[in-house]
């Protein structure tokens, strides 16, 4: 092993330690956790997972997350895959500023957007759904998908699609039959994103809701004030919070280094 | 060479028609509220400019302000080196890389309260980790609900451990894509590890290292959860940042008028600062 590998593996040292302690504090008793220092769990125990397993409140947290996710992930996707396209193989009147004012609603601050969010969507009659958490979230994702996604196509020599014009396919045709199958690594990628900045947004998502589409996040904050030191149970929760995660990461892992400098390699 | 058509904009329209319902409705409301002050019940009174005035003169958010920007400052100047010097030791294959990859990418996945959370956990004095390795293994006080130094340490390391993967990543992406035949060349003319890095590796990295610093910029200036959920702004006001003033005062004053002339004024302050490291970072390549 060469010298210089020292670094990454302290690194990844450094990224794991945290979680190991989350993850071991979730096998603990609360008695345990709170009577003082234990670097394992000493009395092994199931029984924090057991309770969100078995508590509505706690596992429709859960299911309310990845609804809305997974709807936010296929509108985003879907309406900046013609949009990169446009982007990307044609001028047409105000392009450019269009983008860059598409971008700079990757930089509104949530918390700048809470309460206006709230007032809008109570008033269209959205407010606690998931598709309510889903559109918001469409401020911040679609940006970014269209940003990956262009970078992606930008890849692709235009040559592709004259040839296909010139073989008499229609556009539709051509882009679901040929074009998407070529830049599915960007469309793979630009979905990651989207999954991984609403999955980890809560500001908004919780601004959002109530009861009926309340994300995981929230439910644990909540739990944490109100059932005072449960510990353990936090614990279990966001250990449970990390595992959507790593199955999608695990999906796009050959994508992941290219994906997240955006295609632009 | 692209070709003009303006028949493209029905492509562009689904974006333009949600993100601008998410976006301009929002930042309306934020404007109407900026100009007026209400004592409930509906009823608004015209203000003009006096709470942007108010904003800008208190000493509150000039505190935050400074706040926000050394947590920012330190941040890109911790994560953007750190991530380089990672990327650059890291073998460019082998069993081992993705592994590396999905490891590193983990942190970033993780919910922002879960973050808060979990860090809340590990540094908690007697019973976390790092607390309890500070105090009783090191003999370190440490304890950043009464300490603000020991706060900010806590804060920034724990931004260090989410966010410093995504410059790691983006390195990699660029230098993964260097040909091995410069290496080469390289080689030949006998050039140092300093001179590879400053005339082959840097140049390559240039662009992803401009999304990175513009990515980072923009998050650790938006920063609200994870740093709320870890120390709620304190010890006093010591790590209230921006956001999290903001937040205080709309939600939990619930001064409409000031918070939302303050959303307007932070806002600004992003799009500007965000817009020069634009500029400067690509204006090479204009030229």
């Amino acid at each position: 092993m060469r010298k210089r590998s020292i670094i990454p593996i302290l690194y990844i040292a450094f990224l794991l330690l945290p979680i190991y302690w989350l993850v071991a504090m979730s096998f603990k008793t609360t008695g345990e956790i709170l009577s003082g220092f234990s670097l394992f769990p000493q009395t092994f125990t199931l029984e924090n997972y057991r309770v969100i397993f078995t508590d509505p409140t706690w596992y429709w947290g859960y299911i309310n997350s990845i609804i809305y996710v997974s709807l936010n992930t296929v509108i985003s996707v879907s309406v900046a895959l013609p949009a990169a396209y446009a982007f990307s193989r044609y001028r047409f009147l105000g392009d450019k500023q269009l983008f860059f004012w598409l971008l700079t609603n990757r930089m509104a601050p949530a918390a700048v957007f809470a309460l206006p969010f709230f007032q809008l969507y109570s008033s269209v009659g959205l407010f606690d759904t998931h598709l309510a958490v889903a559109l918001a979230h469409c401020l911040f994702n679609i940006p970014l998908a269209v940003w990956i996604l262009e970078g992606f196509m930008g890849g692709v020599p235009k040559e592709l699609d004259e040839t296909a014009y010139v073989d008499g396919y229609s556009f539709p045709r051509f882009f679901v039959t040929i074009f998407l199958p070529t830049i599915k690594a960007g469309v793979g990628v630009a979905a990651f994103f989207c999954f991984m900045f609403s999955w980890v947004e809560l500001l908004l998502a919780k601004t959002l809701t109530a009861v009926a589409a309340k994300p995981i996040a929230a439910t644990m904050t909540k739990t944490a004030s109100s059932a005072g030191y449960e510990l353990g149970l936090l614990a279990a929760a966001g250990t449970l919070t990390i595992i959507p995660g790593a199955i999608v990461i695990y999906f796009v892992r050959n994508y992941i280094a290219k994906g997240f400098a955006l295609g632009r390699v | 060479m692209k070709t003009e058509n303006p028949k493209a904009w029905f492509f562009v329209l689904p974006v333009l028609l949600l993100v601008a319902f998410n976006a301009l409705v929002p930042i309306m409301t934020v404007v109407n509220y900026s100009v007026q002050e209400t004592f409930g019940n509906n009823v608004f009174f015209w203000q003009g400019l006096d709470w942007f005035e108010q904003i800008l003169r208190s000493d509150r958010f000039h505190a935050a302000l400074g706040r926000q920007f050394l947590f920012t400052f330190l941040i890109l100047a911790i994560e953007v080196p750190l991530g380089i010097i990672i990327a650059l030791s890291m073998p460019r294959q082998g069993f081992w890389v993705p592994v590396c990859l999905v490891i590193m990418a983990l942190p970033m996945l993780i919910p922002w309260n879960v973050v808060g959370a979990m860090w809340n956990i590990f540094t908690l004095p007697e019973i976390g980790l790092l607390g309890y390795l500070m105090n009783n293994t090191l003999g370190i006080p440490y304890d950043m609900t009464q300490n603000p130094f020991a706060a900010w340490v806590t804060i920034i390391t724990m931004d260090v451990w989410h966010w410093t993967s995504l410059v790691v990543l983006l390195s990699y992406a660029g230098l993964v894509s260097i040909p091995d035949a410069y290496y080469q060349a390289a080689k030949i003319d006998g050039a140092s590890p300093w001179k590879v890095f400053r005339y082959i590796q840097l140049p390559k990295l240039k662009m992803v290292l401009t999304i990175a610093i513009l990515l980072r910029f923009m998050d650790s200036f938006n920063v609200y959860t994870e740093v709320f959920v870890l120390t709620g702004g304190g010890p006093g006001n010591s790590t209230t940042l921006l956001s999290i003033d903001l937040v205080k005062i709309a939600l939990g004053q619930f001064d409409l008028g000031p918070a939302a002339a303050m959303s307007l004024i932070y806002f600004a302050i992003t799009l500007l600062v965000s817009w020069l490291f634009y500029t400067l970072m690509t204006k090479d390549d204009e030229q």
